[in-house]
This record gives C-alpha cells, sequence and structure tokens, in this order.
C-alpha cells in the first residue's frame, strides 16, 4: 500500500496533470469564434474523444466494472437506453434502473 | 460579479428530469469506496475529488498507485486520460465568451469542466442571455463539482457496508448516463458521426495503445465527422 506521502503527491500530480488541459482550453477559447471552422473542429473531436472515452468505459472498463461480464454490460446499456428513449428522454428512471439491473445480474 | 439569478438557474440544473446528481453521486460514491480500498484516509480522498474533479484520471491514479507506478508515470497517464477536457474547453468556453465579463471567471471556473456539466452547458446555453452565460455555467459547475465531493466523502465513509455487486452496479450508472445525453445531443449529422465514430475507434484502438487511445480516436473520428458532417455542428 502506498505511503501517506506518496498519496498526496499522487493527487497532486493529478490535479496538476488534469488542469493543464482545462486552462489550456480556456486560453485557447479567447483566440476562437464561434462561428470559425475551428470551433466546429473542436466540437467534433470533444464529441468523439468523449464517445471514445464512453466506448473503452463499457468494453475495457477500469476499476471494479471490470468484473462484470461484457455481454451484461451491453445488456442493461441497451434496456436503459430503450427505457431513456421511451420514457421521453427522462434521464433519472434509466440511471436507477442501470445500477439495478447490473447488481441483480451480476449477482446470479 | 456573478448574476445571482442566473447562478441559480445553472445550479438548479441538478434536479429535474436531466439531473446529473444520480449519475455524479454513484460514480464518486464507488470512486470513495475505491479510494479507501488504495490506502486514502478520508481527507486525501476529498481533496482528490476537490482539486482533480475528473472521474476517469482519479480511477488511473487510484489503479496505478495500487500498482506502485511512479508519481512521473501517473502524471502522464493522466494527462493523456484528460487530455480531453481540452477540446471540451474549447468546444464550450466560446459559447460563453463576453468581453463585458473578466477573464478571472473563465480561468478559475475552468476547473469545473467535467463530461456532466459539459453536457449540461451545451444542452442550456441557448436559453441564457450571451451575456450572463458564463455565471450559468458556475452555477452548473458549483453544483456538479461540490455533489462530486459530498459524495466521494459519503463513499469513503460507507465503503463497508457496500458489496462487490452493489459498486459493480453504482460504476455502470454513470457510463450509461453520458450515453443517454450523448444521444439527446446528437441533432445533427456532424455530432451523429463524430458519437458514433468515437465509439467504435475508442475501444479498437484501444486494442493496439491503452493510454494513446482516446487521443487518437478522439482525433480521428472528430476530423471525419467535421469533414463529412457539413454545417451547423452546435
Amino acid at each position: 500500500m502506498a505511503s501517506s506521502q506518496v498519496i498526496i503527491l499522487a493527487i497532486i500530480a493529478t490535479s496538476l496533470a488534469t488542469f493543464i488541459s482545462r486552462f489550456m482550453g480556456a486560453l485557447t477559447s479567447e483566440k476562437v469564434s464561434v462561428k470559425s471552422k475551428l470551433f466546429e473542429w473542436f466540437n467534433c473531436v470533444a464529441y468523439s474523444t468523449l464517445a471514445a472515452l464512453l466506448g473503452r468505459m463499457i468494453i475495457f472498463p477500469a476499476g471494479v466494472l471490470a468484473e462484470s461480464a461484457l455481454i451484461i454490460r451491453l445488456i442493461v446499456l441497451v434496456i436503459c437506453i430503450l427505457v431513456f428513449v421511451l420514457s421521453k428522454k427522462n434521464l433519472v428512471i434509466p440511471t436507477i434502473l442501470s445500477a439495478i439491473l447490473l447488481s441483480f445480474f451480476n449477482s446470479l | 460579479m456573478i448574476n445571482p439569478q442566473i447562478f441559480l438557474q445553472g445550479l438548479k440544473s441538478l434536479k429535474g428530469s436531466k439531473s446529473p446528481a444520480i449519475p455524479l453521486g454513484a460514480c464518486f460514491i464507488a470512486l470513495g469506496a475505491l479510494l479507501k480500498d488504495a490506502g486514502f484516509n478520508l481527507q486525501q480522498s476529498a481533496a482528490s475529488s476537490l482539486f482533480t474533479y475528473a472521474l476517469p484520471g482519479q480511477l488511473v491514479m487510484a489503479e496505478s498507485l495500487l500498482l506502485g507506478a511512479s508519481i512521473v508515470n501517473i502524471f502522464i497517464a493522466v494527462w493523456l486520460v484528460n487530455f480531453r477536457l481540452y477540446p471540451m474547453t474549447v468546444s464550450l468556453f466560446p459559447l460563453l465568451d463576453h468581453k463585458a465579463q473578466p477573464k478571472w471567471k473563465y480561468y478559475l471556473s475552468c476547473h469545473f469542466l467535467a463530461v456532466s456539466s459539459w453536457l449540461i452547458a451545451k444542452d442550456g446555453y441557448r436559453k441564457i442571455n450571451k451575456k450572463h452565460r458564463i455565471d450559468f455555467w458556475i452555477g452548473i459547475g458549483i453544483g456538479t463539482w461540490s455533489t462530486a465531493i459530498l459524495m466521494t466523502i459519503i463513499g469513503y465513509l460507507s465503503a463497508d457496508y457496500l458489496n462487490k455487486d452493489m459498486l459493480i452496479g453504482l460504476a455502470i450508472v454513470n457510463p450509461v448516463y453520458f450515453f443517454c445525453m450523448m444521444l439527446g445531443a446528437m441533432k445533427n449529422i456532424n455530432v451523429s458521426i463524430a458519437v458514433i465514430g468515437g465509439s467504435i475507434f475508442g475501444p479498437t484502438i484501444y486494442l493496439i495503445s491503452t493510454e494513446w487511445a482516446l487521443l487518437f480516436a478522439g482525433l480521428i473520428a472528430g476530423t471525419i465527422a467535421f469533414l463529412f458532417g457539413g454545417k451547423n455542428g452546435k
């Protein structure tokens, strides 16, 4: 197990590594006009990076989620998306349902 | 200073049928429990969410620590997984820009940039007068950020009462929420191609390089969407 000092250093390193991207983004934003092509490109890249992260989270998850079967995760995701569409885009119902479903399937 | 009414309007996005409070709560409770497992104390766990506030990076940090990785390696791994925040900021902040607003608001509030707050802001900014959009964003940010910190603490304290199946259940909530929000955002061809392309390229490139997958998948799929998607990609 890591010592307290290492943990504090890790928190600082993680926070810095994260804030750099946000702050650089804020600086770049000052030079990017909403109407420009560059803004459109950044918009596309932002959505696809996010989608890439989500795809990875479901198919190759980190943390405890890795201990569930891929097929179960996919079934839960599909059911919840259907509920989302059928409930006129309510997000509370499918998100609560997803936790219950996965816990249930995983304990079988 | 900050317009209180607009700020509250942003803060109130925590309520309602699109509320991010449940998914944020679920994933940060799971994170709190994981950090306890990784040997963090309560203050360190809360500080991690306070100063980092980006779940995938915090997961990478905890897992790297458990594997005994060096601080430099942790920094690089976290930077790569959280680099998405750069294009996300650039695709949001110009929409909130107004010359009457001081720059410090932008420099400080960029810390609130996370997937949930970004999706809410992208969904709701049009309703707000351009001059006050940054205050709307600060409202969203304070709400989501403080929820994350509080839930990390609750997760840490309740770690002993959560069994494995419950933690796994909590961990799926966040990706499900994000997927639904993204589906809701696929209103034009640009964003639709970006989302579909990203979710295919992300896991595919991950098979070749675990660390660079997000960066490359985002760049490739995003550029394809930009080139073939036509206009109106907002």
